[in-house]
This record gives C-alpha cells, sequence and structure tokens, in this order.
C-alpha cells in the first residue's frame, strides 16, 4: 500500500503540511514550465497566422509580394504605441494596416484594424474584438452586417470632414436600429486612424529615410 | 465497492452537476448561447475533471488534511493552465472560440467539489470513472441548455460545429428558419436563467412521474 512509504511520525508532524504544499507548488510550476516551452513556439506561429488572415482581409492580396507582418513600423502617439503593418510591392510600400481602437457601449474596448493605401483611401475595415449587445451593436461585424463594408474607398475628404458621423448627427454614415452608441464609436475611430495615416505618412510609407532595403 | 453503474447514473442524472447540485452556473450563464460553444465547454471541463480526480485520488494518502483545499486549488489550477496552452497550441480553432472561457474552468466549482467530496476517498479508477461521469453529465447540460436557446434565440442549431470538430461535422450546423429575427433575450444571460429553470422543471415532472410509477408497481406486488 503507498501510505505506508510514509511514516507516521513524518506525516504528524507540524512541517509537513508546509512541505507538502510547497513539494506541490514546485512540482506543478515546473509542469507548467515545460509545457510552456513546449508550446510558445507553436502558440507565436498560430497567433502570427491569425494576423495574417486579419491583414488580409483589409489589403488586398494585389498590394503586396511582402509578408506585412514582418515588416512593422511602430509609431509612438502620445502613451499608446501603434504597430503598422506594411504591404509593399517591388520594395515601395502601397498600403498599411493598423489597429485602432473605439471605447464600446459600456466599459469594453473595441478593437478594429484597418487598411489605407498610400493615397490616404481605405481599402478594408474590420473589427478585431468587441463585447457589443449581440442583436444591438454587433452589427459591426461582417457575419451578421455589411455595414462596415461601406467604409471601403473612403477617405478624409470623402466624405468631408462633416460628413464623418453617423447620420443622426449630421454625417452619411448608418446608424443601426437602437444602437447609435456603437457605429458613432466606429466611425470616430477610423477618421482617427486616417489622421493618424495623414499625420505620419512619410515615416509609414518609408519615404522619410529614403527607401531603404526591407 | 466499485459501483460504476451507480456513478454514472449519480454524473448524468440524479446528482447532475447543473440539474441537481445547480453548481457551475456561471461559466453556463456565459457560453450556452449556442449548442457548440457548450458541447466545447463541456468536453473541455470533462478532460480537466477526469484528469484533477485521477491526480487527487492518486495522492490523497500524502495530502494532509489542513492544507487539502490549497493543495486541490494548486493542481487544478495547474491543469487548466496546462489545458489552456495545449488547446492554444494544437487546437487554435477551438482556442479561438473557447479561448476566453477556458481559464474559467478553475472557478468551476465542480471541479473542486469532485475532488473534496469524491476523488479524495476514493480509489483511483472510481474517482475516474466519477470525473468523467460528472463531466459528461456538465456537457450534457450545456449543450441542451445551449440548444434551446440557440433555437429561441437565433433558430440554429450546432452553428460553427466544424470549427469546433473539423469540417466533417459540418453536417450538424442547421438552420430552422430562414431570415429569423432573432429573439435576443435568449441569447442574454437572463434567456439562460430562463431555460434553465424551465429544464429544472421539466427533470423534476419526469422524476415524479417515475416515482408514481414505482409506487404503483409496487402497490401491484402487495396486491397479489
Amino acid at each position: 500500500m503507498i501510505s505506508h512509504w510514509l511514516k507516521p511520525e513524518i506525516r504528524q508532524s507540524s512541517g509537513y503540511p508546509i512541505l507538502l504544499l510547497g513539494g506541490v507548488a514546485l512540482l506543478v510550476s515546473t509542469a507548467i514550465g515545460i509545457a510552456n516551452l513546449g508550446t510558445n513556439a507553436d502558440i507565436a506561429r498560430r497567433q502570427l497566422e491569425d494576423l495574417q488572415v486579419t491583414l488580409q482581409q483589409v489589403v488586398p492580396a494585389e498590394y503586396y509580394d511582402n509578408e506585412p507582418v514582418r515588416d512593422t513600423v511602430t509609431i509612438q502617439e502620445g502613451d499608446r504605441s501603434v504597430q503598422v503593418y506594411r504591404a509593399r510591392r517591388k520594395g515601395q510600400v502601397q498600403a498599411v494596416s493598423f489597429r485602432t481602437t473605439a471605447p464600446g457601449y459600456g466599459s469594453s474596448e473595441m478593437v478594429l484594424i484597418v487598411g489605407v493605401d498610400r493615397d490616404g483611401k481605405l481599402l478594408g475595415v474590420r473589427v478585431i474584438s468587441h463585447a457589443e449587445t449581440p442583436g444591438l451593436g454587433d452589427k459591426i461585424e461582417t457575419s451578421k452586417s455589411n455595414w462596415i463594408l461601406g467604409f471601403t474607398g473612403r477617405s478624409l475628404s470623402d466624405p468631408p470632414p462633416a460628413g464623418w458621423g453617423v447620420k443622426k448627427d449630421g454625417g452619411v454614415f448608418d446608424q443601426f436600429t437602437g444602437a447609435t452608441i456603437t457605429p458613432r464609436a466606429v466611425v470616430k475611430s477610423i477618421k482617427g486612424g486616417l489622421e493618424f495615416f495623414a499625420a505620419h505618412r512619410a515615416v509609414l510609407l518609408d519615404e522619410a529615410s529614403g527607401g531603404h532595403d526591407q | 465497492m466499485n459501483d460504476y453503474r451507480g456513478i454514472f447514473a449519480d454524473g448524468l442524472w440524479n446528482n447532475n452537476v447543473v440539474f441537481a447540485q445547480m453548481l457551475a452556473l456561471c461559466p453556463l450563464m456565459a457560453v450556452t448561447s449556442t449548442a457548440t460553444n457548450g458541447l466545447g465547454m463541456g468536453l473541455a471541463t470533462t478532460a480537466v475533471l477526469l484528469a484533477s480526480n485521477i491526480v487527487v485520488s492518486s495522492l490523497r494518502h500524502w495530502i494532509a488534511q489542513e492544507v487539502r483545499i490549497p493543495v486541490y486549488v494548486l493542481l487544478i489550477a495547474s491543469l487548466v493552465t496546462l489545458a489552456d496552452m495545449a488547446i492554444n497550441a494544437w487546437l487554435h480553432e477551438l482556442y479561438k472560440v473557447l479561448g476566453l472561457f477556458i481559464p474559467l474552468i478553475v472557478v468551476n466549482c465542480c471541479v473542486l467539489g469532485r475532488a473534496e467530496s469524491f476523488a479524495s476517498k476514493q480509489p483511483v479508477s472510481a474517482a475516474a470513472a466519477d470525473g468523467l461521469a460528472m463531466g459528461l453529465g456538465l456537457t450534457l447540460a450545456l449543450v441542451l441548455i445551449g440548444a434551446c436557446r440557440e433555437i429561441l434565440g437565433s433558430a440554429t442549431l450546432f452553428s460553427h460545429a466544424s470549427l469546433l470538430l473539423g469540417p466533417a461535422f459540418t453536417f450538424l450546423e442547421t438552420t430552422l428558419i430562414k431570415d429569423y429575427h432573432g429573439f435576443l433575450l435568449m441569447l442574454l444571460p437572463p434567456g439562460g436563467f430562463l431555460v434553465l429553470g424551465f429544464l429544472l422543471a421539466g427533470k423534476r415532472v419526469i422524476e415524479r412521474v417515475a416515482e408514481k410509477r414505482e409506487v404503483k408497481e409496487e402497490f401491484h406486488c402487495s396486491v397479489q
């Protein structure tokens, strides 16, 4: 019987529970450490694949012959940094994509990914994650509605700045029945993304430094 | 002593985690908006329950009474972390569906409950059977509630099943009513409570009918 391996004196000593707890903690943290070593390369590869799939949705394949996920530049804006993925063809940046955030309905944040071509025209927008109300605010997903596709081809001059809002606020974009806050935040966030592109255009297009090799 | 039939009857019906013990209600409300999510969460929890019952049972002679709860918590939390990493690395599609909910298994009190009330007092084989039975009972409940909410809420059944189980299971994905406008309440947590309530009532009715039949049969026997 296994229990006989342990002498009763040891089991009854006051230090035994402490040793047991420490031993178990040591054992399980070793196991987790080993598992982490075994899985972190796979996990990183999967996450890169996910990112690639996301980027493909907002920048069409004909815009690049490089790997945008590996051609990145980080822009520091205030206290947050934005990682920008550059899509190049024949060495020249044709389009960039980056994440932008918007405050959702409630306390959660929505994360969007925006693709912009070199002239500042939107190639595509997708919502990556959100916690909006199912059936109301979640029409920002492509699986629920085509609404988000309506931004493709827009730029800061189309519509003019006053039109960058939902119809209720005098803009050109539809709001949803029963949900105005979500689309309003998304419109504002996309406009912010375009302004970000305009402000950093030279750096993002890799033209400020005279175009070095990737 | 090892009454496997009794263990499975307990897990699936008599002492079902959800329908009898009323445990695990938090993950239940969070994930059961579709039958597929319920199935995925149920299977993941089953794996953790099985592993934690086996580990706790095989360590039961060494675990000191005074620190048993912290030891169980430690063991369960690490098992869940291992499951989380494994699913993320090797079943990434599933992870995208369930990722948020896997860490929630740690706080699913049925895992700790089974460790404390069953696995710590029983041999490994019985503890494994109990973990499997309780897990399957939970999966059954999650799928049932998920299916009811999905049918009422969006008129589909097992949507995205192919993401969870592989493309071979696309046939499970059914749309019952096209252009259904949806019944939002069912997809939100209150819908979960409503469905749970009705299913609990249903279980009671079945049990009462079964009881009456038993009494009648006994009565007949005594008359003869």
